[in-house]
């Protein structure tokens, strides 16, 4: 479990975080989600305590960082994936971190197992590419076996399959009863990952809330049907505070009405269908949505939830 | 605490039978110094050089003949005093810039958040191995030194006076070399900064000072972190310098400079932003 209150973090005159409360829980994927220079990296950087907030705390299985008793045996972390010496092999890079807790060598060579880098782990880290440096992170992260997870954009440059490797891997941490919190900029990678979602803009709270609620609520309703009889539907749905669009493809979808209720008024005006279906609002576009408020309302009055 | 969502998982780590701390942390540092080449190659420059100069400075003595201030340890040890220091504090500064350079440095603290172990295991190890090499160097400087004065007769002995102290400051005078560029590196966080930052205190400061009115010098350069005041160090006899301090004062002089620049260093490491 890792909570802020209040935290917020000054560079000089910029505001990074501003007054940022939220609890992470364990047993399911927290997306943490906001545009690239929103404050992910810098709220990370504080929970591990590499930063010192301006104000604030944040805690993770209540206490500070610095004072965990066996900190990787608590929190494991991923912030990027390059922060290794690079003349050092991927094995001795391990070693030299599980000997600060007093973690047994035999788990470095089974977390090089778990990631699948048997191949490389005496190999210098300095030549690995962008996933296989992702994955000796990973490994890095999991040494101590950690209740607590924490990955910042763990799927940046990934080929595909390793994207999907990493999509389970945190679904099975989280399965496990683990807390796992993962930073994302792409808004379809967290639409497949995670069960919750804080999301942030700005340095400033924008929503936290599950990720059903988040793409029901983030947008107006629509569907999309399919009728021989277009102009009295179009009359119809008006009519009931709704409007029928034409889109680029000649499909037809109804804005401001559920499924449900542009069905109703069909069958009430015998209007024939040939098909009827709800627009599933994708998180990206609930994520443009909710930020185009918090830039029109500007700072101080984001949409809080 | 909520409870929900509490599978019971096996744990694949054992539980830390005690706080992790400086033996752990000891052991990691010591295996991030052996494991990367850039320690090996600077250690290697260190020995060569410090070992060419015995060589040298006492093929030298041996062709042109002895002056007045003539010191057959300091022959044989002047080298790596003077030449071996330049080179292992960029070993000293490099040990704590490149974990900032690299980016490890938020990985280290990420697994070990007590800066203060961090910092202090990082020199201890730091210091051993510069100090375990320096030794065995410093010994064969001298014990190849004397082979070749003896030619002409001119070499001593491990059994004259101040020639063990001035073997073992020798030595000892490399770890603390070393410890200053590790606190000045701590602070300015940058390889290329911080080496050049070094080598202007301890190469280029004692050199300026020489521009200065000679009385000036005489008085100012007994207090500076290298150049002439190294001269005692070495020395089995006083320096003929009357101005400078003996070798134990001098030795003095340069551990202040290291405590010094350590302390700033430790303050820099625990209190800023990583």
């Amino acid at each position: 479990m890792i909570e802020a209150r209040g935290l917020s973090k000054r560079y000089g005159d910029k505001l990074a975080v501003d007054d940022l409360s939220f609890t992470v829980r364990p047993g399911r994927v927290t997306g943490f989600l906001g545009p690239n220079g929103a404050g992910k990296t810098t709220t990370m950087r504080m929970i591990l305590g590499l930063d010192r907030p301006t104000a604030g705390s944040v805690t993770v299985n209540g206490r500070a960082f610095a004072d965990l008793y066996s900190p990787m045996r608590e929190v494991g972390a991923l912030l990027d994936a390059k922060a290794v010496h690079g003349g050092r092999s991927a094995y001795n890079h391990l070693l030299c971190l599980a000997q600060t807790n007093g973690i047994p060598r035999r788990r470095v060579g089974e977390v090089i197992g778990i990631v699948g880098l048997e191949d490389v782990a005496g190999k210098r880290s300095k030549g690995f590419s962008l996933g296989m440096s992702q994955r000796l992170g990973i490994a890095a992260a999991l040494l101590g076996d950690p209740d607590v997870l924490m990955f910042d954009e763990p799927v940046n440059g990934l080929d595909p399959e390793g994207i999907r490797w990493i999509r389970l891997l945190m679904r099975s941490l989280a399965a496990e009863g683990r807390t796992v919190f993962v930073s994302s900029h792409l808004m379809s990678e967290m639409e497949n990952t995670a069960d919750h979602l804080i999301v942030i803009g700005r340095g400033t709270l924008i929503a936290d809330c599950p990720m059903a609620e988040f793409t029901g609520d983030g947008a107006a309703q629509a569907a999309t049907v399919k009728t021989p009889d277009d102009q009295r539907l179009a009359a119809v749905v008006t009519g009931a505070g709704g409007r029928l669009e034409r889109g680029d493809g000649g499909e037809l979808t109804a804005r401001g009405l559920t499924a449900e209720q542009v069905g109703q008024l069909a069958l009430d005006h015998g209007i024939l269908l040939h098909y009827l279906a709800p627009v599933r609002v994708s998180l990206e576009e609930a994520f443009m949505e909710l930020t185009a408020d918090s830039v029109e309302y500007q700072a101080k009055t984001g949409v809080q939830k | 605490m909520t409870t929900a969502a509490m599978t019971v998982r096996t744990r694949a780590v054992p539980a830390a039978a005690k706080r992790p701390g400086l033996p752990g942390t000891l052991r990691s540092e010591l295996t991030k110094i052996i494991s990367v080449r850039s320690t090996y190659w600077t250690l290697l420059a260190f020995v060569a050089a410090s070992i060419a100069w015995a060589v040298l400075d006492c093929a030298g003595t041996v062709s042109h003949g002895i002056g007045p201030a003539f010191n057959a340890t300091e022959a044989s040890l002047t080298g790596q005093v003077a030449l071996g220091e330049l080179i292992i504090v960029v070993l000293g500064a490099l040990v704590i810039t490149s974990e900032y350079s690299t980016g490890m440095i938020r990985t280290s603290l990420a697994v070990m958040p007590r800066r203060g172990v961090l910092y202090a295991a990082k020199a201890i190890v730091f210091a051993a191995v510069t100090l375990t090499i320096s030794l065995v160097t410093s010994f064969v400087d001298f014990f190849v030194g004397q082979a070749i004065l003896s030619s002409k007769h001119y070499n001593t002995t491990l059994g004259h006076p101040g020639v063990l102290r001035a073997i073992l400051l020798t030595a000892a005078i490399a770890a603390i070399f070393g410890l200053l560029a590790y606190g000045a590196a701590a602070i300015i966080r940058h390889s290329a900064g911080a080496i050049t930052s070094i080598l202007g205190i301890v190469f280029l400061i004692p050199l300026l000072g020489q521009a200065l009115p000679n009385a000036w010098f005489a008085d100012l350069q007994r207090w500076l972190p290298g150049g002439g005041a190294l001269e005692p160090i070495a020395r089995s006899t006083a320096s003929l310098d009357p101005h400078l301090f003996s070798a134990w004062g001098e030795f003095a002089v340069f551990s202040s400079y290291a405590v010094v620049l350590l302390a700033l260093g430790a303050w820099s490491f625990i209190r800023r932003d990583a």
